[in-house]
């Protein structure tokens, strides 16, 4: 979709808990990059997704003010679409197959074709463990499955360019590739978390503090090198749980390797 | 005065919606007043007065078709909030059957659904969707993005023209944006002499007024048979 080539997101500081100015008083985020926006809780994590969602001009708490636009188009409020969703209470409320639940959101923005949903219902299958059919049912679908579906289909289906992401860590998905997917399909995401994989995948990171946004920081080279340490370990983690899920007793001395 | 109806189904969070988009106006130093129509009783008001201790009024239809009652008090209604020397005036209807939409011309009209209500309901609840400036859609933190959008286009296809808003009536996300549109409407300096922007439906038989009994001798006046 063309407005999320040249779509920006002005976020202008305000205060923080104490009525103080931020000390970052100016962000600017762009469409294929990622932002973890992470702090304690309590911090301000929340309530900073909550001023992109509804566009504050100074009228919300924090008083900052976000600008959503694409070459001098104000895309005002969340009612136009421009942001997608994804959060750990979210459910299916639909009585349908995974193929009519597809099918139903690809109509609903236009697009079509059996490639689609194929290709969605593929993504959708790399990130979690047990495989999604067509005919499942959308209800009989595990909470693992439920949160894959749901993030190949804002990948793939929906045309929101932007994606505000509230703590998925203990979704039961492969979020590696989730993050990946999601960012891949040319989308700004913004992901709340305190996952060290998440936030270190993530290409820049927001460090919020008493209610402030407090810094912006970029992931350095060697940081990188720390991801990829992550990584392996959650891997090994993967590789332990799928085998104890599968009853492989006892583990094989292989595994005490990481 | 401002002026605001608001209608929508049962338990679709009608009054932690107005109450969240007030407390917006209340902080801005405005004075707002709410009036909460409703069949048999309602707390309603007493939660709204509670909350932003501002004037609240509840009219209660009792026998009477609660969107009659509210309409027949509209003047009565007000002639209250300019008393109260209000800049924003709330109204909140029963919502009970969908048949009308108790919105008025010319007058800032929200409807409210909820996401939970399911894929079909826009186009269920008629003149409510179709006679409205803004159409709040709650609860939809609950369901997946696909199923936000979906309902979003359904909304669409009912109503190519209003405002579409997120609000969430627990936490108020998304009242902003409401408590934006309703600032930007008109002052209205009379109710005397408006239409509301769908008739209601005829009722005029025997059950209108008190009848009980099942049977054909037991019916008069607008009598219409389903076979």
């Amino acid at each position: 979709m063309t407005m999320s080539n040249n779509l920006k997101i002005t976020v202008s500081g305000g205060f923080n808990k104490n009525g103080e100015a931020e000390s970052l008083s100016e962000l600017e985020l762009h469409p294929e990059t990622s932002l973890a926006v992470i702090g304690p809780t309590g911090s301000g994590k929340s309530e900073f997704l909550s001023d992109i969602e509804q566009s504050a001009s100074k009228d919300t708490p924090s008083g900052r003010t976000v600008i959503i636009d694409s070459e001098g188009v104000d895309f005002a409020c969340e009612g136009s679409g421009v942001i997608a969703q994804l959060s750990q209470k979210m459910s299916f409320i639909m009585d349908g197959t995974v193929e009519r639940f597809l099918n139903l959101h690809a109509e609903s923005r236009n697009k079509g074709g059996n490639g689609l949903i194929l290709s969605t219902l593929e993504v959708a299958n790399t990130l979690c463990g047990e495989p999604i059919r067509l005919n499942d049912p959308l209800h009989g679908l595990s909470g693992g499955q439920s949160r894959a579906l749901m993030i190949a289909d804002i990948a793939l289906i929906s045309d929101a360019p932007v994606v505000l992401i509230d703590e998925i860590e203990n979704a039961g998905i492969n979020k590696l590739k989730a993050l990946s997917v999601l960012s891949s399909s040319s989308k700004l995401v913004i992901i709340a978390t305190h996952d060290p994989l998440l936030i270190l995948m993530a290409d820049r990171r927001l460090i919020m503090k008493n209610g402030g946004m407090e810094s912006v920081a970029e992931r350095t080279e060697s940081e990188k090198g720390i991801l990829e340490k992550i990584k392996e370990m959650d891997r090994y983690t993967e590789r332990v749980r799928e085998d104890l899920r599968f009853g492989v007793y006892p583990l094989s001395s292989a595994e005490a390797v990481l | 005065m401002k002026i605001v109806t608001v209608a929508g189904t049962p338990s679709s969070g009608k009054t932690s919606v107005i109450i969240h988009a007030m407390r917006h106006f209340i902080e801005n130093g405005k004075s707002v007043s709410a009036v909460k129509f409703d069949a048999l009783d309602t707390m309603d008001d007493q939660i709204i007065k509670e909350k932003l201790n501002i004037p609240t009024l509840k009219g209660i239809s009792d026998y009477i078709c609660p969107d009659h009652f509210y309409v027949s008090n509209l003047e009565e209604v007000f002639l209250w909030g300019e008393n109260n020397n209000s800049d924003v005036l709330v109204i909140e209807t029963a919502g009970l059957c969908l048949r009308c939409a108790p919105h008025i011309t010319g007058i800032m009209a929200v409807t409210i659904v909820d996401n939970l209500s399911g894929l079909d309901a826009p186009k269920k609840m008629g003149p409510g969707i179709f006679h409205t400036d803004i159409i709040v859609i709650t609860k939809s933190d609950l369901v997946s993005q696909a199923e936000r959008e979906v309902f979003k286009q359904r909304i669409r296809e009912v109503n190519p023209d209003a405002e579409i808003i997120n609000v969430n009536g627990l936490t108020g996300k998304g009242s902003l944006l409401l408590k934006r549109f309703i600032e930007g409407s008109d002052d209205i300096e009379s109710m005397s002499e408006r239409e509301l922007r769908y008739s209601m439906p005829a009722s005029l038989c025997s059950y209108c007024t008190g009848e009980v009994r099942i049977g054909k001798k037991y019916q008069s006046g607008s009598v219409e048979k389903i076979v």
